[in-house]
């Protein structure tokens, strides 16, 4: 079980864990161990020493993340932790196994990291999609208040956290941190402008972190077992296991914790069995939908941050999508990029108007109507709706798989337009 | 001060402005939509993007929002980048996707900032193909149109209407390039600030409704400064007119008042100007009993000579009549005769106004807005000075950001990130009033009680500041403390005696306790305190004493006194001459109607509630038997003395001491500007010739205005009028409103020149 922390000892048939079950299984050992008894400085300290990085896309180390929350008199109260638990991201349903399957972990993940940046209140935000995951988080957290681990006064500690779960209204945006936020306060699921970060004033205006649910479930395990340990599961220098997840025309879709840096023909061939028979393999979202394509000849490529991003991809959700030679990947991306035209805010300028013709272009050249001007406003979209220029990263993540699909895919484009038709059709 | 380098060359900036606000204040042209200088930033549209640098040797820069951007010393940027140059141009090639570019049927066309911007972005090739989005419109009520295909979703309209006016029923609904700007149903706007929709949107999403009769474009209008007179806040406009009616009312920037802002009833309250009731021509009797005939003005004017001549005549003023008017007609009758149109609980607050803010200081708009703490006693603002409730409301969101942006710094313009940080935090306003009023919500507490209630808890309040208790948690108590920790108080009443003592009692004992504070009290009218300052006797004694003759100014008797004695007193008038702009109850039982000039036709001085005396000036010229009152009263006289609008007025000012600085209010009529007088009419007017070509296909001769330094014509100066004279905003690229910013010393400050208008009161007092 220890190489496989976060799901190592889920039930085979997909039940969840009970409390009891739980705290047979070593469960809350990390809350009982640090609450009171290690100053909440020192569990940050730990998490950064441990090399842990965001698991919800971005990757930011998550203790630096912490060292910006106010401490002490400073902060202004209440502090408040978020469990990001929207997970909306075409290909992704990793977190949706840990919430389903141990509910009670990412409830002490909760704990933990909210007791670390010294926080009063924890709200799971649930994508409202996952009702299955809701009942069972909900039973789970009403064990928990009932057990003593929520409440008033955690082990004796003095300190106590209130923990809330909320279900979204489903919006991709919500994702987004500080969408997030927006929405949790009842505002529009718009992004907010950085600075101000949300360590300094996030939900309510008050210091917040956001977490993603599988960073979270990484904290009892840490708490428990050590840096050192937590770096030691890792095949990089990226502390900790991953959950990686495989779609497309694979003989066995599905989602698996390996070690940090993994290899993709590792996952790919052993844990997906590699591709259905009949079809061939011509090109990988490695981290998701809003990822860069890679193609065949990088399939030994280690799927962790640093590898992915000095490869001009990105680790995102390690949730990759495989794109097989039977689909046309002009398709494919319109499927996309409808996807995120659809969930764009409709804030900023570039993505609320640029999403939606690239949808129509796009869907021009795959229905056989397209013009040898519609690669040209692809292109130019590629770049301008870069970093920086949008208001958030919904619509640069939505240019990733674009970006590198108008190079890989430039001679299907061209059949696309020559023939008047999809070739695929 | 921070020195910015814009393409190498330096450049001394506010430290506390973003970017885009300090390039656009140093005349740099860069286009934005989301921004506007009274909502702050909010880095929306994307438009305003310009390139930062590193340092001095970074040449491949980054591009940036400039509005989302914090000035700092030191900081490099370039506006004229091909990269940045492009992006700006993409911004309104996106705006372009789903826009009707129906700019030759759109009210807005011609004064439309979107327009401004894409030729300002040099945009002008359309290269999506495909299917345009369309939405319904609604019907917003009688004020606003709706037609949301035009919109470009800058967001202005719901953080105007919601977040800086109140509103509760404009909001943004949808999502991505569906989002909708409109009401959850169709239905007339609420907000007592809708009209402000017009300026604010950047196209022509909300256009001016009653406007759209008229089919007239921003250079086919002839236009002049002028001042509302709804109420005695004295908000500046603009009267715009074309074929001889007021096409539209348009806010005119006044740092100290009215600043972007006007309600409704200064927007869309003018109607009158244009209305069925007007009186065109001259009336008068035959006798008693006989009916009211259209007569010639000669003739009108012998009959009201022979009326006045050698009898006792006594003339009755008005608060909606100019101070030049309310003078001719005091110097015509005698002082003596001389009574202020005004009921008597008018008479007597409007006295104690006048006696107050001659011992107390009071407070601007402007004043009110940045103050750290009010007190409204009694009056209900949205309904006698709606402008002014706009700013109390201004007050309760600032204060708390004062405080909250020193816990958790974020610059003020930032203005999401603002109001994240203050949440529901409310500023130190107090309102007790006699039922709930609109501004209850912003409101830290709030009283209910009558009026001498009210007065009871102004004086409990000024009780509490002088002796300040800790042990009592009081209402008082509570809002003594608050304003003794502001820095500067203000205190807001009106109408009723008791109450205003009241709130004077306050600011006296804050003064005592050596506070900063000022004392607010409203006016019904756009003439009353003005009124008051030239004096006069009590309209109930006139109903006593009765009269052989009586001239009434621009004023409906029935409208002041109780309807038995306003019959009565009429009743027993042997000679009844009436001036006035509209048919009233006065009007149908006088011998002898003279048609007066309404406040766009005619140029006059008023007096809004801090004592300033604003001077406004005809947009157009009356028709031929209608003169602005002034005129008629001085003809009644035995010889003609006051040929123009300086001459009754250095004449008011040398007979009333009150009114000695009147005339500088605004330049004289003997201004010039580079030898030329200050046209009405911008250099595009068009069809000159065609408006009265069922008539005269030749161009008439320009009406000449010897009133004013404003010109009825498109002839003139072609340079930035001074301050109290600008008829219109228009820059080289600039025609919509926006132009502003090149009139303003700094955007969102005092304009160029300084602020018109001149205070006529010093309080004894001294702030």
């Amino acid at each position: 079980m220890n190489d496989r922390p976060l799901t190592g000892r889920m039930h085979p048939d997909r039940t969840p864990l009970s409390l009891r079950e739980y705290e047979q299984a070593g469960g809350y050992q990390a809350v009982r161990q640090a609450v009171g008894r290690i100053a909440p400085v020192e569990v940050m300290n730990l998490v950064k020493e441990s090399n842990l990085r965001g698991r919800g896309g971005a990757g930011f180390p998550t203790g630096v993340k912490w060292s910006f929350v106010p401490r002490g008199a400073q902060a202004r109260r209440p502090v408040y932790l978020i469990a990001n638990a929207d997970e909306m991201e075409p290909g992704a349903f990793k977190d949706r196994r840990l919430l389903e399957g141990d509910p009670h972990q990412i409830i002490e993940g909760v704990i933990l990291a909210s007791y670390a940046i010294e926080a009063d209140i924890a709200y799971i935000f649930l994508r409202g999609e996952y009702t299955l995951a809701a009942r069972r988080v909900r039973q789970a957290v009403a064990e928990a208040y009932q057990a003593g681990w929520l409440g008033k006064n955690i082990c004796g500690s003095g300190w106590g956290l209130e923990l809330h779960l909320h279900t979204g209204a489903g919006r991709y945006m919500c994702g987004e941190e500080t969408g997030l936020i927006n929405s949790l306060e009842g505002r529009r699921a718009t992004p907010r402008n950085k600075p101000p970060f949300p360590q300094l004033s996030g939900l309510f205006g008050r210091p917040t972190v956001v977490q993603n649910v599988e960073t979270l479930c990484n904290l009892p395990h840490l708490v428990t077992h050590g840096a050192a340990w937590f770096k030691e599961l890792s095949r990089c220098k990226d502390g900790g296991t991953k959950i990686y997840g495989v779609s497309g025309k694979v003989k066995r879709p599905g989602a698996w914790e390996l070690p940090m840096g993994t290899p993709i023909r590792e996952i790919l061939e052993d844990r997906a069995g590699g591709m259905r028979d009949g079809v061939h393999l011509r090109a990988i979202l490695p981290g998701g939908a809003s990822t860069e394509f890679v193609t065949v000849d990088q399939i030994n490529m280690q799927m962790d941050f640093d590898t992915c991003q000095a490869a001009g991809t990105r680790l995102g959700t390690g949730m990759m999508i495989v794109l097989d030679d039977q689909t046309c990947p002009v398709g494919m991306m319109l499927n996309l990029e409808r996807f995120f035209a659809q969930e764009s805010c409709g804030w900023c300028t570039p993505c609320r108007e640029g999403l939606p013709w690239i949808v129509q272009s796009l869907a021009a050249i795959e229905a056989g109507r397209g013009e040898p001007a519609d690669l040209d406003i692809l292109e130019m979209h590629t770049r301008l709706l870069g970093p920086g220029l949008t208001y958030c990263a919904l619509a640069p993540g939505a240019m990733e798989p674009l970006h590198s699909g108008l190079k890989i895919f430039r001679d299907d484009f061209e059949r696309h337009l020559r023939e008047g038709r999809c070739p695929w059709s | 001060m921070p020195v910015i380098y814009i393409d190498d060359q330096p450049y001394e900036v506010a430290a506390h402005h973003n970017l885009l606000h300090a390039c656009l204040g140093l005349g740099f042209d860069i286009p934005y939509f989301c921004w506007h200088p009274a909502l702050g930033s909010v880095g929306a549209c994307r438009q305003c993007a310009v390139k930062v640098f590193r340092d001095e040797h970074d040449r491949r820069g980054q591009i940036v929002m400039s509005c989302m951007t914090p000035v700092r010393d030191g900081l490099r940027l370039t506006i004229d980048d091909p990269d940045v140059r492009r992006f700006r141009a993409t911004i309104i090639e996106w705006l372009m996707v789903n826009h009707p570019h129906d700019c030759p049927v759109c009210d807005e066309g011609g004064h439309c900032h979107l327009q401004d911007m894409t030729v300002m972005t040099g945009h002008n090739y359309r290269r999506h193909r495909f299917a345009k989005r369309t939405h319904r419109n609604q019907d917003l009520g009688p004020h606003i149109h709706h037609e949301m295909n035009r919109c470009i979703q800058c967001y202005r309209c719901v953080r105007f209407y919601h977040d800086y006016a109140g509103g509760k029923d404009l909001n943004v609904f949808g999502a991505h390039h569906h989002v909708y700007f409109g009401r959850h149903e169709s239905g007339a706007l609420e907000s007592e600030f809708a009209g402000n929709l017009v300026e604010v949107c950047p196209t022509g999403v909300f256009t001016d409704k009653p406007a759209r009769r008229y089919y007239a474009r921003k250079w086919d209008l002839q236009s002049a400064p002028s001042v509302c007179g709804q109420c005695g806040v004295g908000c500046n406009v603009l009267f715009n007119e074309r074929y001889g009616k007021l096409v539209r009312v348009d806010n005119r920037y006044h740092y100290e008042i009215n600043g972007y802002f006007l309600c409704d009833r200064g927007r869309f309250g003018h109607d009158f100007v244009n209305g069925e009731e007007r009186i065109r021509r001259p009336l008068a009797r035959e006798s008693r009993g006989a009916s009211l005939r259209e007569t010639s003005a000669d003739d009108a004017l012998s009959r009201a000579t022979q009326a006045v001549a050698g009898r006792r005549v006594i003339g009755i003023g008005s608060p909606r009549a100019s101070l030049e008017a309310n003078f001719a007609l005091r110097e015509l009758v005698g002082a003596d005769s001389f009574y202020l149109g005004l009921s008597d609980a008018e008479f007597k607050s409007a006295n104690l106004s006048l006696a107050l803010l001659r011992e107390l200081p009071t407070a601007s708009l402007h004043e009110i807005e940045t103050a750290d703490a009010a007190l409204v006693l009694g009056e209900d603002l949205l309904t006698t000075a709606p402008r002014m409730a706009l700013a109390l409301r201004q007050l309760a969101r600032r204060q708390p950001t004062a405080e909250s942006i020193v816990a958790c710094p974020v610059p003020e313009w930032n203005d999401q990130a603002v109001r994240e940080l203050v949440q529901q935090q409310k500023g130190s306003l107090f309102s007790a009033t006699p039922g709930p009023t609109k501004l209850d919500e912003d409101a830290a507490a709030v009283y209910y009680g009558e009026l001498d209630e009210i007065a009871g808890l102004g004086l409990a309040v000024a009780a509490a500041v002088d002796q300040p208790s800790a042990e009592t948690d009081s209402l008082a108590t509570q809002i003594a403390t608050a304003l003794r920790n502001a820095k500067r108080a203000v205190i807001v009443s009106g109408g009723n005696e008791a109450v205003m003592q009241a709130a004077a009692a306050v600011v006296r004992a804050l003064r005592r306790a050596g506070r900063d504070a000022a004392l607010c009290l409203t006016q019904p009218e756009g003439d009353t305190l003005g009124l008051a300052m030239l004096g006069g006797r009590a309209l109930s004694e006139v109903v006593r004493d009765g009269a052989e003759c009586v001239i009434v100014l621009e004023n409906d008797l029935f409208a002041r006194l109780p309807e038995a004695d306003a019959t009565a007193f009429l009743e027993r008038t042997k000679t009844l001459i009436v001036l006035d702009h509209s048919i009233t109850r006065t009007t149908a039982r006088a011998d002898v109607v003279l048609p007066a000039a309404t406040i766009a036709e005619s140029t006059g001085t008023f007096v809004n509630y801090e004592g300033r005396a604003q001077r406004c000036f005809s947009a157009f010229a009356p028709q031929p038997d209608v003169r602005e009152s002034w005129r008629w009263l001085d003809a009644l006289r035995s010889s003609l003395f006051w040929p123009t609008f300086d001459d009754v007025c250095r004449a008011m000012a040398q007979a009333v001491p009150a009114f000695a600085k009147a005339p500088d209010a605004a330049p004289s009529a003997a201004f010039r500007q580079i030898g030329n007088k200050i046209p009405r009419q911008s250099p595009r007017f068009s069809g000159r010739t065609a408006i009265t070509a069922q008539l005269n296909v030749s161009e008439p001769k320009p009406p000449d205005d010897p009133d004013s330094p404003l010109a009825f014509s498109m002839e003139g100066s072609r340079e930035q009028p001074p301050p109290a004279l600008i008829a219109r905003y228009w820059a080289p690229g600039w025609n919509s409103v926006q132009a502003l910013n090149k009139f303003q010393q700094e955007i969102g400050g005092p304009l160029r020149g300084g602020d018109p208008g001149v205070r006529l009161i010093e309080p004894e007092a001294k702030p």
